[in-house]
């Protein structure tokens, strides 16, 4: 990925450029650009408003309704953990309380090595077999304080193997 | 000869390791120099036995489940190509599990059996008939036939689905369009995920006979970004009908045009209310629209659109195929065909269930669910997602269907029924109901946006044991105004849970500890 503000501007371009005669293309368009970057870099919203022919605030305004778009770049991984209702008839609560304690951070944060992003989901659809997760495409069920930690590990062995 | 072993390639099936059981099946195999032919089916939705795989035999097909990684070397010793063998994880034929015999698949009656993405299989079993017999027939015949049929609207609110469609069929328009509302945000809930991931051209029938009935081009399918598998699925699915002439310009032979697209959500649950799933299509913030106008007059693009769940274009093939009297056979009073119960939460035997309307709340707790996972009494349950009233268990004699559950103040909705055991904590339920619309409201009418977050406020106040009396008087009369005043079944319907938990469970909003 050319990670020039020049090679930014115009990943973004082409992105817009590709999407925008699409009926009601902002969607789609704020999806490609989180796909390709983690995240909505804010030189996005100028170029996307004068593609549509909307306001900067009117872009903003989108970006920010919606949960799942972020304007922060997230760490490696991003886990979602499930607080709804059927969750926390498995023991969701307690589940979360671990996860928070073991990674020591909060919901919408990430660890200081950039490794681990927490996002709350309500909802992942996998509700006979929770309490649930989600990393990256994968959800994961029957999830227990044990088998999270041997996930964090492997996660992060995972990255040394990379270098 | 060639054993077919199935493994299913569904969410659940893969978030309890399918992925790796089918690797090492297929490793397995090539050790041991055995030829097998590995199908990525659906799941049957049993899913406390997932993994469930399966081989095929002359008797039919046997399953195994739920098998882990530690169990594959087993089952091939064990010889678990003959079916009926000896094996701790041998379940005999699936199709005899009482589970699933004693069930009345209707729209899942291909799921969990077929290759999702092989149109042959979809064909075999009964698939594109309802579409066939379509495309000969006039758009008020189509119609007709779904208002035969006593179809009502599966998202959750029940609206006669003929009736939506006769007024975008007696509305003008240059343009109109069909749009499926794939957001299933209800906790508890999973059946429109397995249709679109487990018998996806079943969707795509019905959104075409949709477009057929009320002459609109172009179907949209608004998905939400939490299941990235059914996008897969369904993109796949969309090009394959499209390559063989289902879908585009000359539609089944109809000559007429039906396109398809998926659209995929953004994480806000307020999408899953139709107005504010078509202010995100159109590329806004999912704001409430005020009704009336009602979509099927002004909808998406101010044309006149179809809005309807995913089960409920997935009922429309049967309906055709089968003709309109014959779904309605099914059922119960004015609650006609079957639902496709979800039993999820603290369940020994979650999965799908789908059923005639008609039966009792217990039995499918009881007989079907086989009681809680923990093995404690059940202390309370949620149907109807997240806006559902919450049960008790004297109230489980209530019969399944959308009036009955009426009269108790509780509401049917999507049929997700999510099980709590004694462990739970009411009034923290009903504190979460209120945090969820506090996390979820649009922010439109003032009653959800300020009184959810009051609300939380207050209940605070009510188990710290500040001036209870008072706060739950105050509850009571917040609960009113924001059922009364609010905008959509967001705000209006978030009292639901929070009243019937005071109501039943008093008791632990009188904790002095608090939670």
């Amino acid at each position: 990925m050319d990670d020039t503000q020049a090679g930014v501007l115009n990943t973004i371009e082409e992105l817009v450029a590709s999407m925008k005669h699409k009926p009601g293309a902002l969607l789609p368009i704020l999806h490609g650009i989180q796909d390709h970057f983690g995240y909505i870099p804010d030189p996005a919203i100028e170029i996307i408003a004068s593609h549509l022919r909307y306001t900067a605030a009117d872009v903003h305004g989108v970006i920010s309704f919606y949960h799942y778009f972020r304007s922060e770049r997230p760490g490696r991984y991003v886990i979602e953990i499930c607080r709804a209702e059927a969750c926390q008839a498995q023991g969701g609560r307690e589940f979360e309380r671990h996860v928070r304690e073991k990674l020591n951070i909060g919901l919408d944060q990430t660890t200081p090595n950039q490794d681990i992003s927490l996002k709350a989901v309500y909802c992942l659809g996998n509700c006979a077999t929770g309490p649930s997760i989600r990393v990256g495409d994968q959800i994961k069920g029957r999830m227990s304080p044990a088998k999270f930690d041997r996930l964090v590990d492997e996660l992060t062995t995972f990255k040394l193997e990379l270098k | 000869m060639t054993l077919r072993v199935y493994v299913p390639h569904e969410t659940t099936a893969l978030s309890l390791g399918a992925e790796d059981v089918a690797t090492l099946i297929r490793r397995e195999a090539k050790r041991r120099g055995m030829d097998i032919e590995l199908v990525r089916n659906g799941s049957r939705g049993l899913f406390w036995l997932e993994p469930l795989i399966e081989v095929d035999t002359a008797e039919g097909r046997y399953g195994f489940g739920p098998v882990e990684l530690d169990d594959v070397a087993s089952l091939f010793d064990s010889g678990f190509e003959r079916g009926a063998v000896e094996h701790p994880l041998a379940l005999g034929l699936t199709e005899d599990i009482p589970y699933l015999k004693q069930q009345q698949r209707v729209t899942f009656a291909r799921i969990g059996i077929t290759d999702p993405l092989s149109l042959d299989d979809y064909r075999a079993l009964n698939g594109f008939k309802g579409l066939t017999r379509a495309v000969s027939r006039s758009s008020q015949q189509l119609v007709d036939e779904v208002k035969i049929s006593g179809l009502r609207g599966r998202g959750g609110a029940a609206f006669p689905t003929g009736i939506k469609w006769q007024t975008v069929l007696d509305t003008p328009a240059e343009q109109k369009y069909i749009v499926c509302n794939a957001d299933e945000g209800d906790s508890g809930t999973f059946a429109d995920r397995m249709v679109m991931e487990c018998d996806p051209y079943m969707l795509i029938e019905g959104m075409i006979i949709s477009g057929l009935a009320v002459g609109a081009t172009q179907g949209y399918i608004y998905l939400r970004e939490e299941y990235p598998l059914a996008h897969k699925v369904l993109n796949e699915a969309i090009d394959r009908a499209t390559a063989a002439g289902y879908l585009g310009a000359n539609a089944a032979g109809s000559g007429r045009t039906f396109e398809l697209e998926v659209r995929l959500g953004a994480g806000a649950y307020i999408c899953g209310e139709e107005t504010s799933l078509l202010e995100s299509l159109e590329g806004k913030r999912g704001m409430v629209r005020a009704k009336p106008p009602l979509p099927a007059i002004v909808g998406l693009f101010g044309q006149p659109t179809v809005v309807n769940n995913v089960l409920t274009f997935a009922a429309i093939p049967a309906i055709l195929a089968e003709g309109g009297a014959h779904y309605a056979d099914y059922g119960f009073e004015r609650s006609k065909g079957t639902l496709p119960f979800q039993l999820a939460g603290n369940l020994r035997q979650g999965g799908l269930v789908e059923l005639a309307f008609g039966r009792s709340l217990r039995e499918l707790i009881h007989e079907f669910g086989g009681g809680t996972h923990s093995g404690r009494p059940v202390r309370a349950v949620q149907v109807g997602g997240p806006l559902g009233a919450y049960l008790s268990p004297e109230q489980f004699d209530v019969l399944l269907d959308y009036e009955s559950f009426g009269h108790i103040g509780a509401v049917l909705g999507h049929g997700g029924v999510v099980v709590f055991d004694e462990s739970v904590n009411m009034a923290q339920q009903a504190r979460f109901s209120m945090e969820f619309c506090v996390e979820e409201s649009c922010g439109k009418c003032t009653p959800c946006r300020i009184g959810s977050v009051r609300g939380v406020e207050v209940i605070d106040r009510i188990i710290a044991g500040d001036d209870r009396a008072a706060n739950i008087e105050l509850l009571e009369d917040l609960c009113d105004t924001m059922i009364q005043g609010s905008l959509c079944a967001m705000g209006g319907m978030t009292p639901f849970p929070v009243k019937s938990a005071l109501q039943y469970f008093p008791e632990d909003f009188n904790d002095s500890k608090g939670a």
